[in-house]
């Protein structure tokens, strides 16, 4: 990690104990606790971290933001961070300023379409939109009748906003424009398209997977080191040995995958097949660990784990459903076995190798 | 964290780029000179190997990393590393060379005297020797410290008696690092009492047996010794100490790219197979075997990168080999259920079938070799401050 990533990640790191943790939250019974964290990070400059200063935000650099991303994924952050770095992040590439407060972005799934009439408003269903009802702004990515990517801020409150939530009980909400007027708009420049938008937030969903999965087998450890069973630490039974060592087998193949992802949209120098495998295979990678993961660390606290009382779920639950946005697994598989096959047989090492 | 685990985005540095071009120009001539065929995996062993090692040697591409004076390039284990996922994707017959250039010649470096290196390491890069590595017995596997196989002291030296097995190589090797008991372990250290030898295979007393293998194979074998004679000079590191040497090894043994593409061929020819526009299920399928297998490479070069910088990323390097040879033992299977619809009258139908047969019957071995499955877990779990 470099200097600025480090400085960042231990800031942020230092808030999420302080007001966020996930102990705490589950005994304040409420979401008094999202308001101050909130705060903290956007004074911070943490909610708005990858643009620059003359659009109302830090200027960091994408992989201090990735960084970010997996540090709040360890802390099983439930505000809209994520969304709202991505959403700062589209409204930048069109030079479009980012308003205060949290944000989200439309579409978050690769097949929603938003459409951009000649009268200059938005029409379109977005689904499953992440933490879209505790938002102020979306940042839209619409096509006009000609095709063309336009790059649109809206008001939260000039859509209609459904009720939803996700498996963690974090808003999940489909999102419809019926001829909504936007606060700004501009044409995005060219490579700015779904799949660009997509690509960033497998990117990010990837890393927070990770981060969560990294507690988990923390807490998993730890746990198998104190419980007791048959007048032994639980830990020291093999048959509990061998499932963490798995756990932790899914974590290193998390934590690759996605800062692997991460260090390549950085670098900004990687496009088409390589960087789709890049993101793909972060974004597929970690939802199996996340599913293999989650299950393990569960076994490993017996029924302690499924209250609603203790921390495990916290980061179990949000792995999960992370998994959902911004194309499940199956979706970027398709994608990028289509690209391999197109490739033929023969260039698939060497694009592996290329990486 | 408790389980402070590193896996850092390294990539291989621009160098490593021409050198893979000329791994890769290397072995097209040769395939077309008939080396070897890549889509023939169960034949990459055969006859012509030994000319094949000579002629990787020539290129400077054994003992890569080593010191200059005993014949080696002293180039980084990243270079190494993509000399060895390039023959290894091409199955290349590298297993004359390959244990001798990934773990006999370190050790030898570490605890020979001067005089052998200077006789057997130059000759390793050469391609001219081939190692074994003689640590199993009858009943002595994961097991490793209860090795009876014995030396005894005598005039000059040491005379071994005992059975080593699953040996492979040793029936064309010229070298073995054996492990052998000099003494009874102690009360408090059972791990206590062997020590490591480097083992001429000509010398009088040892018999090779073959052992035949379900994939029809027959690469390991049976070393009978029957006091056979061992210079002092061949004693490698401390008398009765070799269980301090055997770990620092295991890193480099453990996170190679030999560790998840030992059957990626069936992945080519089902890719092949498929054709350039398959349906939902193939390109599925497809994808999420390529995500996996550039993770777990992203993985393994990581763990490369750190054996670079000097570091012994241990756990890490248990890690890649647990995740890595479960992926290769499954991915036959898996590429199986992917072909289960493919036409029969697809161009390499033959070759996939022959693969996937060869494939099936090999996977046992990838997660017992070198150490099981469970022993690496007991490695991990001891990373992770559980044992
Ligand atoms: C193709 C092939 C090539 C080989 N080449 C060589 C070679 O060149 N040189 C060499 O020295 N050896 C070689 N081996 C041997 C290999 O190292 C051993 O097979 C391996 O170490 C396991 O030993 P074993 O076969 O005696 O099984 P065992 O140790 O008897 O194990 C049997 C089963 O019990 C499990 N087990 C054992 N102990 C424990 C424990 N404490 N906790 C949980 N489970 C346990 C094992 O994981 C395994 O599943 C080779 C093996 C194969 C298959």
């Amino acid at each position: 990690m470099s200097e600025s990533e480090n400085i960042v990640v231990e800031t942020a790191e230092r808030m999420f104990a302080d007001l966020a943790d996930a102990q705490s939250i589950i005994a304040s019974k409420s979401d008094a606790w999202k308001a101050p964290v909130w705060d903290a990070l956007a004074d911070a400059g943490l909610t708005l971290p990858w643009i620059d200063e003359t659009l109302g935000g830090a200027g960091a650099d994408l992989a201090t933001g990735f960084a970010l991303l997996q540090a709040a994924g360890r802390a099983a952050l439930a505000v809209p961070l994520a969304e709202t770095m991505i959403a700062g992040w589209l409204l930048a590439r069109a030079g479009l300023a980012s308003p205060a407060g949290a944000m989200t972005v439309a579409p978050a799934q690769p097949n929603g379409r938003i459409t951009l009439s000649a009268d200059g408003t938005l029409s379109g269903r977005a689904r499953n939109v992440p933490f879209a009802a505790d938002a102020r702004h979306i940042a839209v990515l619409a096509a006009t009748a000609d095709g063309a990517s336009v790059i649109a801020l809206v008001e939260a409150a000039a859509c209609q906003i459904a009720a939803g939530k996700t498996l963690a009980g974090d808003a999940l909400n489909g999102v419809t424009f019926d001829r909504v007027k936007p606060i700004a708009q501009a044409p995005a420049p060219t490579g700015v398209d779904l799949t660009a938008l997509m690509l960033m937030g497998a990117a990010a969903r990837s890393l927070q997977i990770a981060g969560a999965l990294e507690t988990a087998l923390d807490i998993t450890v730890r746990y198998a080191n104190e419980r007791v069973a048959f007048e032994k630490k639980i830990g020291k039974f093999q048959a509990i040995q061998h499932s963490l060592a798995r756990l932790a087998g899914e974590v290193a193949a998390a934590v690759s995958a996605a800062g692997s992802a991460a260090d390549t949209l950085s670098g900004g120098r990687v496009a088409g097949d390589a960087l789709l495998l890049e993101v793909a295979a972060a974004k597929i990678r970690c939802g199996e660990a996340a599913e293999v993961g989650a299950a393990i660390a569960h076994q490993v606290h017996g029924a302690i784990g499924f209250t609603s009382e203790h921390i495990l779920h916290r980061f179990t639950l949000r792995a999960q459903s992370w998994r959902d946005d911004f194309g499940p697994e199956s979706h970027w598989a398709v994608e990028l076995g289509r690209r391999v096959a197109a490739r033929g047989a023969d260039d698939l090492w060497p694009l592996v190798a290329s990486r | 964290m408790t389980a402070a685990l590193t896996f850092d985005p390294i990539r291989l540095p621009p160098e490593c780029e021409k050198l893979r071009q000329e791994v890769r120009t290397f072995l097209a001539e040769e395939i077309s000179a008939g080396t070897f065929s890549p889509q023939r995996a169960q034949k990459s062993d055969d006859t012509d190997a030994p000319g094949f090692s000579k002629r990787v040697g020539a290129r400077g591409w054994i003992g890569m990393t080593w010191p200059k004076k005993y014949g080696g390039h002293e180039r980084s284990f990243l270079e190494r590393y993509v000399v060895t996922e390039e023959m290894r994707v091409a199955n290349a017959p590298v297993r004359r060379f390959f244990v001798a250039d990934r773990q006999s010649g370190p050790v030898l470096i570490r605890y020979a005297n001067e005089r052998i290196k200077m006789d057997i390491l130059p000759r390793i890069c050469r391609g001219e020797v081939c190692f074994a590595i003689g640590m199993s017995e009858p009943n002595s596997g994961s097991d490793l410290f209860a090795a009876k196989t014995k030396a005894t002291k005598t005039d000059g030296g040491w005379l071994i008696n005992g059975t080593k097995i699953w040996t492979t190589s040793a029936h064309v090797a010229d070298y073995m690092l054996g492990i052998f008991r000099t003494s009874a372990p102690t009360k408090d250290n059972r791990r206590h009492g062997l020590t490591q030898f480097l083992v001429d295979m000509k010398t009088p007393g040892i018999t090779v047996n073959p052992i035949g293998q379900i994939s029809g194979q027959s690469e390991f074998n049976e070393v009978v010794f029957e006091d056979a004679f061992m210079p002092d000079d061949h004693v490698l590191g401390e008398i009765d100490g070799a269980w301090k040497q055997a770990t620092s090894e295991l890193a480099y043994e453990r996170s190679g790219p030999e560790r998840f593409l030992e059957t990626y061929y069936v992945l080519t020819e089902l890719v092949r197979a498929l054709g350039r526009e398959p349906d939902l299920r193939g390109a599925e399928g497809i994808g999420r075997l390529v995500a996996q297998l550039h993770t777990l490479r992203r993985m393994s070069v990581s763990v490369a990168g750190m054996l670079q910088a000097g570091k012994e990323p241990v756990v890490e390097a248990a890690i890649v080999k647990d995740v890595g040879t479960i992926w290769e033992q499954q991915l036959p299977h898996r590429v199986r259920n992917l072909a289960a619809f493919v036409e029969p009258n697809v161009s390499n139908h033959e070759t996939l079938e022959r693969q996937l047969d060869f494939a099936m019957k090999i996977a046992p071995k990838l997660t017992l070799q070198g150490g099981t499955t469970e022993v690496l877990r007991g490695i991990i779990a001891r990373g992770l401050g559980l044992r």
